[in-house]
């Protein structure tokens, strides 16, 4: 986020450049709902924004439990934003659990809007509170705004008959109306998207948008203690065109659709359910009409198996997990590199090692995707930092995959799969399209077909079965460096070996040179960063600048290869800092790529770093 | 199968350039030349034909075809023909496997690709022990099996592929052994199932496995140690010049299969059955039958197609195509938008 003042005061009637929301409730609730209706909202009042959903590894936890509390954060203002925001400035805790699990994130002097109508004793026991923290004077450090919203809620939708249960259910309706007022925002979006909504059953319809009212009413006209005030964060100015909000997940899902589009190939895309990959499944499954074919197989083995095969029979084969899956198809990996077909592999990265923390971020899965196989086997990795550039990453990945018949891995993680920015929609036009030639006749002297013959980029031809006079065979076994036929002589393994590693160290002269993504080339500091912590890097490096500090943000989205001019481009720095949500594994590639002194600074807690927590250290190492 | 227009060939012309690389007397080399007089049979064309293998002696039978072919790696055969053929419906695929590579490592493939039906030929070729390992006993290797990894003999219990296949929802089962002259009428018939189609192949492992299959395979006494079954035809095996006529009957009470006399030819009186082979029930008992006091049964001993994967995926592809628009532009502006102008953003 933009500006988190140096001393956070909650909300005064000086309206600041950004605020952090955060709704959290009982998965029951309809948090997530209510979070992305208040996104819209956002998005019409012109405020950048960003958001991120945390919800709860278990499917239906037990009502009113710790853990099964979800939350969704949102963090918009007048100013620039990048991150789903270091700690909120609002803090919605509709039952005693989602306070307890929440609360600690909150800003000192920070507002708790807490429905008193959920803090019964029962309630109060499943979060493990002894007595009422509304009563006990242990959120004094913040301000509580505590009233029965479940109360009110009941009796604003009391003209419209529903049971107890379904007008307890417009309670979410009921707080997203109270935060529309805080903001000063309008109401009528939200009344339409209702009327369409519950467009098949009316009297839900109105009932919700009573509980939208009542809640906006409220917050107009009751006394509230001078807690509460509206506040009005101005539009950030943004070039004119369509704009839509889209999480990393749906990014990867168009982004692969237009590689394979502009690759002029029908994609085949094997998944298998995994968290948090499988949203990208989801997605494809309903865009069969853009070439796409999606296959659920019985486990990532072959769900990557099975799009090697369909890249071998001539479409872009696709493949996606997460951790422990990406560990599964590794095997095949090494078959798409030996046989040199196309490939894209899509790693939302979680927390690992094993199991891990499925529904937590990381990125610890660095070193698998750049070192983790057999052999010596060198795959093109690319990361996407946010979840609009998955989008562009998905595409260059499906270039690449094409243009060099290789396996590409593209990284993203859980934060970017679920987190949601707003996204000016491109022209699929403004692209340069690379469409793929197959072999169709022989190629080799004298008639004789060579499969594994290179063309200036070292890639070999991509010959369809079924295509005339050229049948060949082919497979994981080391081969003839021209014709493919099974070779392990001493020769052909040095010289497949070579070829191999060569054209995928080609692949950095078809990117483009890294840039200083913010500051000078040059200096006292580089912060380096890849993947995610994009906008956490960003925005610290935005605010010490602001205080004079000579840093800089360099941002890599080609991991392997790297770019030709990075190595250069650092040893421009007397210090390198390389912040990571993992141990330090992109810190040990810049060392052993370049030799350069690059150092560590690490987070694995399965959340996102904070713009503080970066800050603090660019700091330090400038101390 | 696939619906083609016959191509002619040869048996030279599905002769690939390189050399066979299995042990000499290898039952794989009466397999690949029953294949190879086959294929002209068929009508195939090369262009269009893939052999698909996993890993394992069998699988370098790729390499040796006049086709396109795969060798991708240990078990995922199914897995990659599988894509294959989503990707290109017309190519018609033999998937090529052992007892290894198809019910070891790769028995979830195998499982997987039978119940969807994927529309191709399943080899699988049972020698009963890890050949390109060095001898190791295999999940079909009969209990007591002494290998370098079971010295003093093997204590599980072997698994029975022709069963596995139906249980995993096969809808055509069929048996071979390698230098059976039957073999290429099986792999007719198999070819003409639309449908995974799934042939069990004994093979003579001479090296590690040497004659494992003599007490049914061997030309002596093969009419009374094998049951070649032939669809609308009485279950007979055995002659006069033997043992005399018998016949594979029910056992009404005991619901299981039994070995009659069949005296003077009157195979009706002894209760011999007619094979039927879309009779699923009888094809259960017909793969459980022990050898020893039954015949081996081989041929083909079950074949009722339904629909096969690919086209109930690319008939479901195509309805959901149907009056869709294609405009990569207009889907990326799907989803929650908002237009920015001079005025600000609006819906």
């Amino acid at each position: 986020m933009a500006t988190q003042t140096a001393e956070p005061e909650g909300l005064t009637k000086n309206s600041p450049e950004a605020v952090v929301v955060r709704f959290a409730g009982d998965s029951g609730d309809g948090m997530q709902l209510t979070g992305g209706q208040f996104t819209l909202s956002s998005a019409l009042a012109g405020n950048d924004f960003a958001t991120f959903p945390d919800f709860p590894a278990e499917i239906r936890a037990p009502q009113g439990t710790l853990f099964g509390v979800s939350a969704f954060q949102i963090n918009f203002g007048s100013t620039e934003i990048d991150t789903a925001g270091d700690a909120p400035d609002v803090l919605v805790a509709m039952n005693p659990a989602a306070l307890k699990t929440n609360v600690g994130a909150l800003k000192p002097g920070g507002l708790i809007i807490a429905d008193t109508g959920e803090f019964t004793k029962r309630n109060l026991e499943k979060a493990k509170y002894e007595v009422s923290p509304l009563e006990d004077g242990s959120l004094s450090k913040w301000q509580v705004l505590a009233f029965d919203i479940s109360a009110l809620t009941v009796e604003a939708v009391k003209p419209f008959g529903l049971g107890n249960k379904d007008a307890l259910r417009c309670k979410n309706m009921w707080t997203l109306g109270l935060a529309l007022w805080m903001f000063d925002r309008d109401r009528a979006p939200l009344v339409d998207w209702l009327n369409n909504k519950f467009r098949k059953n009316p009297v839900l319809a109105e009932a919700n948008i009573a509980a939208l009212n009542a809640g906006h009413a409220y917050g107009e006209t009751a006394e509230l203690g001078g807690q509460l005030h509206k506040q009005h964060l101005d539009a950030v100015p943004a070039p004119a065109g369509l704009y839509r909000t889209i999480t990393g997940a749906e990014a990867v899902a168009l982004g692969l659709v237009a590689g394979a589009n502009l690759a002029h190939l029908p994609m085949f895309f094997g998944g298998y359910p995994i968290t948090p990959a499988s949203s990208i499944l989801h997605y494809l499954v309903g865009l069969k009409e853009f070439g796409v074919t999606t296959f659920q197989a019985e486990d990532e083995i072959a769900a990557i198996a099975s799009a090697i095969g369909a890249s071998y029979a001539g479409q872009l084969g696709v493949t996606s997990s997460s951790g422990p899956g990406i560990a599964l198809k590794t095997e095949a990996m090494g078959l798409a590199v030996m046989t040199e077909l196309p490939l894209v592999i899509v790693n939302s990265q979680r927390g690992g090692p094993s199991t891990g923390l499925p529904t937590k971020t990381e990125q610890s899965d660095l070193y698998q995707a750049v070192y983790g196989r057999n052999g010596d086997t060198p795959m093109p990795v690319i990361a996407a930092r946010s979840p609009s550039d998955a989008f562009d990453c998905a595409i260059e990945a499906c270039r690449i995959a094409t243009q060099y018949m290789t396996p590409v891995i593209l990284l993203t993680d859980g934060y970017i799969a679920n987190a949601a920015e707003p996204w000016k929609v491109p022209d699929p036009a403004s692209y340069e399209a690379f469409p793929v030639l197959f072999l169709e006749e022989r190629n080799g002297p004298d008639g004789t077909l060579l499969p594994y013959a290179r063309d200036e980029k070292g890639a070999r031809p991509w010959i369809k079965p079924g295509t005339p006079g050229l049948t060949h065979r082919i497979g994981g076994i080391e081969k003839n460096p021209g014709t493919g036929n099974l070779d392990y002589s001493p020769a052909a393994h040095q010289a497949m070996t070579d070829a191999r590693h060569a054209k995928v160290n080609g692949v950095a002269k078809s990117i483009p040179a890294q840039e200083v993504t913010l500051g000078n080339a040059g200096g006292k500091l580089a912060v380096v960063g890849w993947g995610s912590t994009y906008g956490p890097i960003h925005q610290a490096v935005r605010r010490a600048r602001a205080k004079g500090l000579d840093v800089s943000h360099i941002h890599v989205r080609h991991i392997w290869p790297l770019p030709e001019n990075l190595g250069d481009l650092l040893r421009g720095y007397e210090r390198i800092l390389v912040p990571e949500m993992n141990t330090g594994q992109f810190k040990t590639v810049l060392r052993d790529q370049f030799l350069v002194d690059a150092k560590p600074f690490n987070k694995v807690s399965g959340q996102p770093f904070t713009i503080a927590e970066i800050e603090a250290a660019i700091e330090g190492a400038l101390a | 199968m696939n619906a083609i227009t016959p191509i002619t060939t040869t048996l030279k012309d599905w002769e690939s350039d390189q050399e066979v690389r299995w042990c000499p007397g290898c039952g794989d080399y009466a397999i690949l030349k029953a294949v190879q007089r086959t294929l002209p049979e068929l009508g195939a064309d090369p262009a269009k034909t893939v052999f698909v293998s996993g890993i394992g002696c069998s699988s370098r039978f790729p390499y040796y075809v006049e086709s396109y072919g795969f060798h991708t790696i240990h078990g995922r055969a199914p897995a990659v023909a599988t894509g294959i053929k989503l990707a290109n419906p017309e190519l018609d695929i033999w998937l090529v496997t052992g007892d290894g590579d198809g019910m070891s490592i790769g028995g979830n493939h195998t499982m997987h690709l039978l119940r969807r039906n994927l529309n191709c030929q399943v080899l699988l070729f049972n020698n009963e022990i890890y050949g390109l390992t060095k001898g190791q006993y295999s999940p079909t290797s009969r209990e007591g099996t002494h290998s370098p990894t079971t010295p003093l003999g093997s204590v599980d219990h072997p698994a029975l592929p022709c069963a596995f296949a139906l249980g995993a929802g096969a809808r055509f089962v069929a048996r071979g052994f390698d230098v059976s002259k039957h073999l290429p009428e099986v792999l007719k018939a198999a070819h003409a199932h639309k449908g995974a189609a799934f042939v069990e192949i004994f093979q003579n492992c001479i090296v590690y496995n040497k004659d494992r299959f003599d007490d049914f395979a061997a030309p002596k006494g093969a009419e009374d140690r094998q049951l070649w079954l032939k669809n609308g035809e009485p279950m007979l095996f055995g002659s006069d010049k033997t043992g005399g006529q018998k016949g594979i009957a029910l056992d009404g009470e005991k619901l299981t299969l039994k070995v009659v006399d069949v005296v003077d030819g009157d195979w009706q009186a002894a209760g011999v059955i007619v094979h039927d082979v879309t009779n699923r029930s009888i094809a259960h008992m017909l793969v459980e039958m022990p050898f020893g006091p039954f015949p081996m049964a081989l041929g083909v001993i079950y074949d009722d197609p339904r629909p096969t994967y690919e086209d109930a995926v690319l008939g479901q592809d195509t309805k959901a195509r149907e009056g869709k628009s294609t405009d990569l532009a207009r889907l990326l502006a799907k989803g929650q938008t908002w237009t920015v102008s001079e005025d600000g953003p609006e819906l």
